[in-house]
């Protein structure tokens, strides 16, 4: 008879492997980047005029000085409220001549996309000249500076969110632009509201403390 | 005294756990596939601020970090304390505006894309929050004389109550 070989216990093989896991679920990261993405400005070229006329009212200067103090349109202003007067900017709503012009425009949805459009798809409404500039100083803090540029963008998604809203009944973020018929009703959303928001060169603004 | 009787004698029948390990083994190589290992050691520290209206950055591969902070306590003894810039694993050591080091590590970046995909290379920002923007403005400047126009500033995702005021 042959001799029987011991076999190995293999109870605790599902500890060692608990305990692989664990250590992999701890050290590893799924980390997901999550961010706020913009367009810088291409780099003028040498010879090309960097000053651009720009009509004083569709100028909304945003600046933040170097204690992080916000001063908006030339009153101190807390972050909580620049996003209501970004928005009374973008949109003029009493037609004041203090705050941008708006251009009549013309803007191609696909027809028969909303109730709310006429039957060719072609939106007719104003459309503002406003640019925000938004201007640091070398000393403001990063993370000053990010929520501010996260209340202006804040500020054109809510617009372009209720837009969508009131005529393609659904969220902005949840159009699917690999779909051609969505990304065109997407651009169209992007061309009403611009994300008008130019950062400026550097310069020392300085600003007490 | 067997007023208690005992059911056949056995208790409840034993799973079989002879399967358990291979289980947890699949769970194991899922996870290992799955993540991934920072393969950068980052020697700045960096924690990035919060914001309300941050997206998910979609396609990793035509991505690229920059990372700016205070180094950490290693690295600080050889280059003190103050801010550095990391693009993705080396330390930017030049003077004044970063205009050399950023064109080259973009060229080097943007030949790793394929062709398609050349000028949607993004930057990622990851700036630590209590950094003097001078070294950003700078960083911005040399991505912008390098046409790495696209960036994002990289955040983490803040939630706030619906219509907090202060």
């Amino acid at each position: 008879m042959a001799r029987e070989t011991p076999e190995v216990n293999g109870g605790s093989l599902a500890d060692i492997a608990f305990l692989l896991l664990i250590f992999f679920l701890v050290t590893t990261t799924m980390d997901i980047d999550t961010g706020i993405t913009r367009l810088l400005p291409p780099e003028p070229e040498k010879d090309q005029e960097t000053e651009v006329k720009v009509n004083k009212r569709n100028v909304l200067v945003v600046l933040l000085n170097r204690s992080d103090r916000l001063m908006v349109g030339g009153e101190e202003m807390d972050r909580f409220t620049l996003k209501a007067k970004t928005i009374e900017f973008f949109t003029n709503p009493t037609n004041s001549t203090t705050l941008p012009e708006m251009v009549d425009t013309e803007i191609q949805f696909p027809p028969g996309s909303s109730p709310l459009l006429p039957p060719d798809g072609v939106w007719r409404g104003k459309v503002s000249k406003g640019v925000i500039s938004l201007q640091n100083d070398r000393s403001t803090t990063y993370g000053k500076y990010l929520q501010v540029q996260n209340e202006l963008v804040a500020a054109v998604n809510e617009l372009r969110n209720n837009f969508c809203n009131l005529y393609f009944d659904k969220d902005y973020d949840e159009l699917n632009t690999a779909n051609p018929f969505e990304e065109e009703i997407y651009e169209g959303i992007r061309d009403i509201y611009k994300m008008n928001i130019s950062e400026s060169e550097p310069k020392n603004i300085g600003g007490l403390n | 005294m067997a007023k208690f009787k005992r059911k056949k004698g056995k208790g409840a029948q034993r799973i079989n756990t002879a399967s358990l390990p291979d289980i947890v083994f699949m769970l194991l190589f899922f996870f290992m596939v799955s993540t991934t290992m920072r393969e950068t050691e980052v020697q700045v520290r960096v924690t990035v601020p919060e914001a309300t209206e941050v997206k998910k950055l979609e396609k990793k591969s035509l991505v690229s970090y920059i990372y700016i902070g205070r180094p950490v306590a290693h690295v600080a003894r050889m280059y003190g304390t103050e801010p550095l810039i990391q693009l993705n694993d080396k330390l930017v050591n030049e003077e004044g505006i970063p205009y050399e080091s950023v064109q080259d590590f973009v060229l080097f970046e943007r030949e790793k894309l394929p062709e398609s995909d050349k000028n949607r290379m993004t930057m990622s920002l990851r700036i630590d929050q209590n950094i003097p923007m001078g070294k950003v403005d700078d960083v911005k400047q040399a991505l912008r004389r390098a046409r790495a126009l696209i960036i994002n500033y990289s955040a983490r995702k803040e939630y706030r109550e619906q219509g907090r005021q202060r």
